[in-house]
């Protein structure tokens, strides 16, 4: 599995796990991402995209998996402030991974544009997943100059 | 009433304020209410003001498409008003297509808008 574009060697200024075991642990996940872009000074456009990419992998790990954790960092890079978040679950997997990041493919009566739209609004977006045994899913934005 | 958005009634149109944040459970008695709001009053017009969401993700998106299709089968127009800037470009760059829903910046000119279709 390749890495777009990723960055050398950022450093990880802080870091919080969040387990996801009950639906309203989509909002718990998704605000401590909003309180990390808001102390990063993320502006309004680069804030919604992180903050809702997070409600929508982490919606994913609960209504696909049954659950499993969030892993939030903090990073600087040089001059560069990011917020990386790695989404692990043991859940079934996905299948057909490509039909999914296309987009408008759903298994779960929604609009299918969870992971497809997910890797739209950040700037790095890797994805791990094997049939049976879960997925993993890391996304960074980096704020941007 | 089983949700926290209070609906208000002013003559045959009904306004909403979302003022909190929706997760789904949320959004999913939201859209009851408004249709049992909507069946109650029948209230021939609604106005939806979501310029106090920071976040719409695909779920409420859906939600709200859904609830102004739902309104247009009771025979009531709805115009969705608000959207911040940074909402509508995380909706556009998620490849949310925004079709078969009014919108309008504002409440005043959601108004405005709804009075042109009831008239």
């Amino acid at each position: 599995m390749g890495t777009l574009g990723a960055s050398q060697n950022p450093t990880v200024v802080s870091q919080q796990e969040l387990q996801i075991t009950r639906e309203d642990d989509v909002s718990v996940v998704r605000r401590a991402v909003r309180q990390v872009a808001l102390a990063r000074a993320f502006d309004a456009f680069a804030s919604a995209a992180i903050t809702t990419a997070t409600s929508e992998l982490t919606r994913n790990v609960w209504v696909h998996a049954g659950g499993g954790r969030a892993i939030i960092s903090e990073l600087m890079d040089g001059p560069r402030s990011g917020i990386r978040i790695e989404f692990i679950d043991k859940g079934p997997g996905i299948p057909n991974l490509e039909r999914v990041l296309r987009g408008g493919f759903s298994t779960a009566g929604s609009l299918g544009l969870g992971l497809s739209g997910s890797q739209k609004l950040v700037d790095e977006f890797t994805i791990e997943t094997a049939t049976g045994s879960g997925t993993r899913v890391v996304i960074t934005k980096w704020k941007p100059y | 009433m089983n949700g926290n958005i209070p609906i208000l009634k002013i003559g045959t149109t009904l306004i909403t304020t979302v003022h909190v944040e929706l997760d789904d459970a949320v959004a999913d008695a939201f859209q009851v209410d408004v249709l049992t709001t909507i069946e109650k009053t029948g209230a021939k017009g609604l106005v939806i003001d979501i310029s106090g969401l920071q976040i719409v993700d695909s779920y409420v998106a859906r939600v709200l498409t859904e609830t102004t299709r739902m309104a247009r089968l009771m025979g009531t127009h709805t115009v969705l008003v608000g959207m911040r800037p940074e909402v509508s470009a995380t909706l556009v760059t998620m490849g949310y297509a925004v079709e078969g829903i009014q919108t309008a910046l504002d409440l005043e000119r959601g108004l405005a808008l709804l009075g042109k279709r009831l008239q």
